[in-house]
């Protein structure tokens, strides 16, 4: 992209900083965006990119520090001045609203409260203009409800550029993408740039960063570390920044194969199956496939929330009996959800709860119907340690934690007490790559000390790093098991397509 | 204008709660200026009413007792977001499993007696709340429609009882029960006033149930499926057998209740046995933030203004409905005020 060291300032922070308690969210962070840029706004998670955010759009009042915007000071704490000064944002989570049309959510807020009606003429044509400039194709009567996800993305941006932003702020916008869709996404920024927006690109994903930006801020720990022109740096320098330190590739050696610990044999339920799967000890089975091909269902069934309607279920060479999620902690099987916040962690409840949460019936934790609190406690602040769970204290509320340091969380749930069967389901999904190194650090540890391991991913490379065994699944039914490296990633994405599927039946 | 989240100063969130209790004050002082009356003067009487004299506290505390055990119920069941609003309903089953045993088909001695009764109650209550609670875990019935609809279907049952089998026979044909027996009544606590054992049994049992829900597995529980009923789930607790737990404690809680009322208080059913004591539970358990102790605090206060308003109204022309008001915007303002700790305004 075009170097635009001369264009002016649009938007300036000086020493920003903001304190919660002990911890120190953002230490004096400056930095100065130019007209017609990509920033790159890369760090962990918990490294204080979201805080910086909110100080800018007003959430949050700085301890210190001065955000300008043209010159001209933002007041703090003030949203619809940083609006109104041209800073937009599009979330990772939209807000949108889904019963109304796109023009609509588009006009939303721009007219008057009680103006009778919406100037809808004026409005669509606008949206369509702008629709064809910048490459953000979306059909303005469509409800919201009815759009993909890359779609309604669009009309975010849109959203946006109806306000007459000067800055665009993006929030991990490629999490929810396909790669088609994340490109057609870069090429719409690289014409937004070229009229001159200054954009603001938050991730983790190095790939993209590279692809996409200018210049590169790297945030760690709440403090400013690295800024680097794009061109002039690469990938590993990029990770080493953000992390502090050279991040080891694991060093997977070969498998050791152990006992079969699961045997699944013509397991049926809602959309999945008939399947057969065995998990052997010492080793990661990974379940490779498109998002919503009978990934959950397989991963409900170990966890024990779902049962199996036809087929058996074996742990250990005994089949399992009443299978409900108890069942199967019992069974020694540690359970990795898929959905962290809404599944792993009881949000409103301490770091200390969620930590119990499944052994709180043990004589260790409780007795008679009473909870044992200072074991529970001494219990979290061991776990807090060895799994480097960032909180304020075990009784901090785990809704507080940053999302890889509430899958540290439930990590430290799961795997203490060297359980012999673990099922990881998108472990690693939204990680920044300081806390994906650390899980698959812990899954391999797992693996190599003979616990069976079953990995469902939608992130082919971490499939492949990982398996020892890949199974492909597709519209519910299994591919036969193949070992690593004996199928190259493009054949891996053909049985991904359903190729080599008998779906007749 | 919009609402932002924030996080309250410690002195902001004692600030709001005085500034709610104010804004209620200052509303009912409005309407009674509205009605030609001095306000400073109906307050002053509305707390003398209260609280000026050993027996205004007294009629305080035994209007309260009734108001600590519906706001338990009511908060033990919100607190797993089982949304009871049938406390009405379980204090009336209570109070006739009160007649029917206490008023002389079962001989014993009071040391059975009021135990038998009691436990027997709370299991009635318990029951009336566990078949709304397993309609939800089995077909998700929304248990807010089946308690608030089975209070009606009680009070006619209450009704019927009243003028068939439970009838008075010396009643003089007044819809009434026979008085329960000597060994079946609970004691006064001072002589010659109205105030009776219920009370002390009413705070021993919010100390249990704040000892239950702080430090029980049981307690531990609740919230958790409270909070988040699908992590609960995925951690391996029994969600639906926790649910109907909780229906068994907070009926039984509302049914000790209509206990308390007969056998400490009226000595016989009557239609008219609780004033919606049921319903004013949830606002005793809303205005103390569903925390055990907080209920018998705010079952207090809300028990001392309709005594006040009720001594108020007989000395001066203002009605006691002003009591209804005061409460209804006490509920509205703490409401707003807990808003306000954990949002803030913003105009433009």
């Amino acid at each position: 992209m075009t170097g635009a060291a001369a264009a002016p300032v649009v938007l300036r922070l000086e020493g920003v900083t903001k304190r919660f308690g002990p911890l120190t969210a953002n230490d004096a962070i400056s930095f100065a965006l130019r007209r017609g840029e990509v920033v790159a706004l890369l760090g962990e998670n918990g490294a204080g990119k979201t805080t910086l955010m909110s100080i800018l759009f007003g959430h949050y009042l700085a301890d210190a520090g001065r955000v300008a915007v043209e010159g001209r000071p933002l007041p703090p704490g003030d949203t619809r001045a940083a609006l109104a000064a041209g800073l937009a944002m599009v979330h990772q989570h939209f807000t949108l609203a889904d019963s109304m049309s796109v023009l609509e959510n588009i006009a939303l807020g721009t007219q008057p409260l009680w103006s009778p009606r919406l100037d809808r003429g004026r409005a669509l044509k606008r949206i369509r203009e702008m629709s064809a400039d910048f490459g953000l194709e979306v059909d303005p009567a469509a409800r919201i409800a009815d759009l993909s996800v890359g779609e309604r993305q669009r009309v975010e941006i849109l959203k946006a550029l109806y306000r007459e932003a000067r800055v665009l702020i993006l929030d991990e916008p490629t999490a929810v993408l396909t790669p088609q869709e994340s490109e057609a996404l870069f090429a719409t920024l690289r014409r937004l740039v070229a009229r001159g927006l200054a954009i603001i690109f938050i991730s983790h994903k190095l790939g993209e960063v590279m692809a996409v930006s200018d210049r590169v801020l790297v945030l760690r720990a709440g403090r400013l570390v690295g800024e680097r022109a794009t061109a002039e740096t690469d990938r590993h320098a990029l990770a080493e920044l953000m992390v502090g330190a050279e991040i080891a590739r694991p060093d997977i050696g070969p498998a050791q194969p152990g006992p079969a610990l699961v045997e699944m044999k013509g397991v049926t339920v809602g959309g999945l199956g008939p399947i057969d799967l065995t998990l052997r000890g010492g080793e990661i089975t990974g379940i490779a496939g498109v998002s919503g091909n009978g990934q959950a269902a397989l991963a409900e069934v170990l966890s024990g929330t779902l049962a199996p309607e036809a087929g058996t279920l074996a742990i250990e060479g005994r089949a399992a009996g009443a299978w409900s999620p108890r069942a199967a902690l019992a069974s020694g099987i540690a359970r990795v959800p898929e959905d962290r916040h809404g599944v792993g962690v009881i949000g409103d409840m301490s770091v200390t709860e969620n930590l119990v949460a499944e052994a709180y019936r043990a004589p260790a934790f409780s007795r008679r119907g009473w909870m044992k609190r200072p074991a529970a406690r001494d219990f979290a602040r061991r776990v807090i340690r060895d799994y480097e769970v960032k909180c304020s204290g075990p009784e901090a509320p785990a809704r507080l934690l940053s999302g890889g340091n509430m899958q540290k969380l439930i990590l430290g749930r799961a795997l203490d007490g060297a359980p012999r069967i673990i099922l990881a389901s998108q472990p690693t999904r939204g990680l920044d790559v300081g806390a994906v190194a650390y899980v698959h650090a812990r899954l391999l540890e797992a693996r190599a000390r003979g616990a069976a391991v079953l990995l469902i991913s939608e992130d082919l490379d971490e499939i492949m790093a990982l398996s020892d065994r890949i199974h492909v699944i597709s519209r519910g039914r299994l591919s036969p098991a193949s070992a690593r490296g004996e199928l190259s990633i493009r054949e891996i994405g053909a049985r991904m397509a359903g190729l080599g599927f008998d779906h007749a039946a | 204008m919009r609402l932002e989240p924030r996080i309250a100063s410690p002195a902001q969130t004692i600030l709001y709660p005085v500034a709610a209790f104010a804004a209620t004050f200052a509303f009912a002082a409005l309407l009674v200026l509205m009605a030609g009356v001095s306000p400073l003067g109906v307050f002053r009487l509305v707390f003398l009413g209260a609280a000026g004299s050993q027996f205004a506290l007294l009629e305080t505390l035994t209007r309260a007792t009734p108001l600590i055990f519906t706001g338990l119920a009511v908060t033990v069941a919100f607190r797993a977001k089982l949304w009871n609003i049938g406390a009405e309903a379980q204090l009336y089953i209570g109070a006739v499993v009160t007649v029917v045993l206490g008023t002389g088909a079962v001989a014993a001695p009071s040391w059975v007696l009021v135990p038998l009764i009691a436990l027997a109650a709370m299991l009635a209550g318990g029951l009336l709340l566990l078949g709304p609670a397993l309609l939800k875990t089995r077909f998700g019935v929304d248990e807010v429609v089946t308690t608030l609809l089975l209070n009606f279907i009680v009070l006619l049952f209450v009704s019927m009882l009243l003028e068939g089998p439970l009838k008075d026979p010396m009643g003089l044909g007044w819809p009434q029960s026979q008085r329960v027996v000597a060994e079946a009544q609970w004691p006064r606590l001072v002589q010659g006033k109205r105030l009776h054992m219920g009370f002390p049994v009413a705070i021993l049992a919010a100390l249990a149930v704040w000892l239950m829900l702080a430090r029980s597995v049981l307690g531990y529980e609740m919230r958790a499926v409270g909070h988040n009923a699908a992590a609960a789930r995925f951690a391996g607790i029994p969600v639906n057998r926790v649910l109907a737990l909780t229906a068994l404690i907070s009926g039984g809680l509302a049914a000790l209740g209509g206990v308390s009322e007969v056998s400490g208080l009226k000595g016989n059913l009557t239609l008219d046995l609780s004033p919606g004591f049921g319903y004013t539970g949830i606002v005793v358990a809303m205005l103390a933030l569903l925390h055990p102790l907080g209920v018998v605090a705010s079952a207090i206060f809300v028990a001392g203004i309709f005594v006040g308003a009720d001594a108020m109204s007989r000395a001066v022309g203002v009605p006691s409905y002003i009591a209804d008001v005061m409460t209804a915007t006490a509920l509205l303002t703490m409401g707003t005020a807990i808003v306000f700790t954990r949002y803030r305004i913003r105009w433009r």
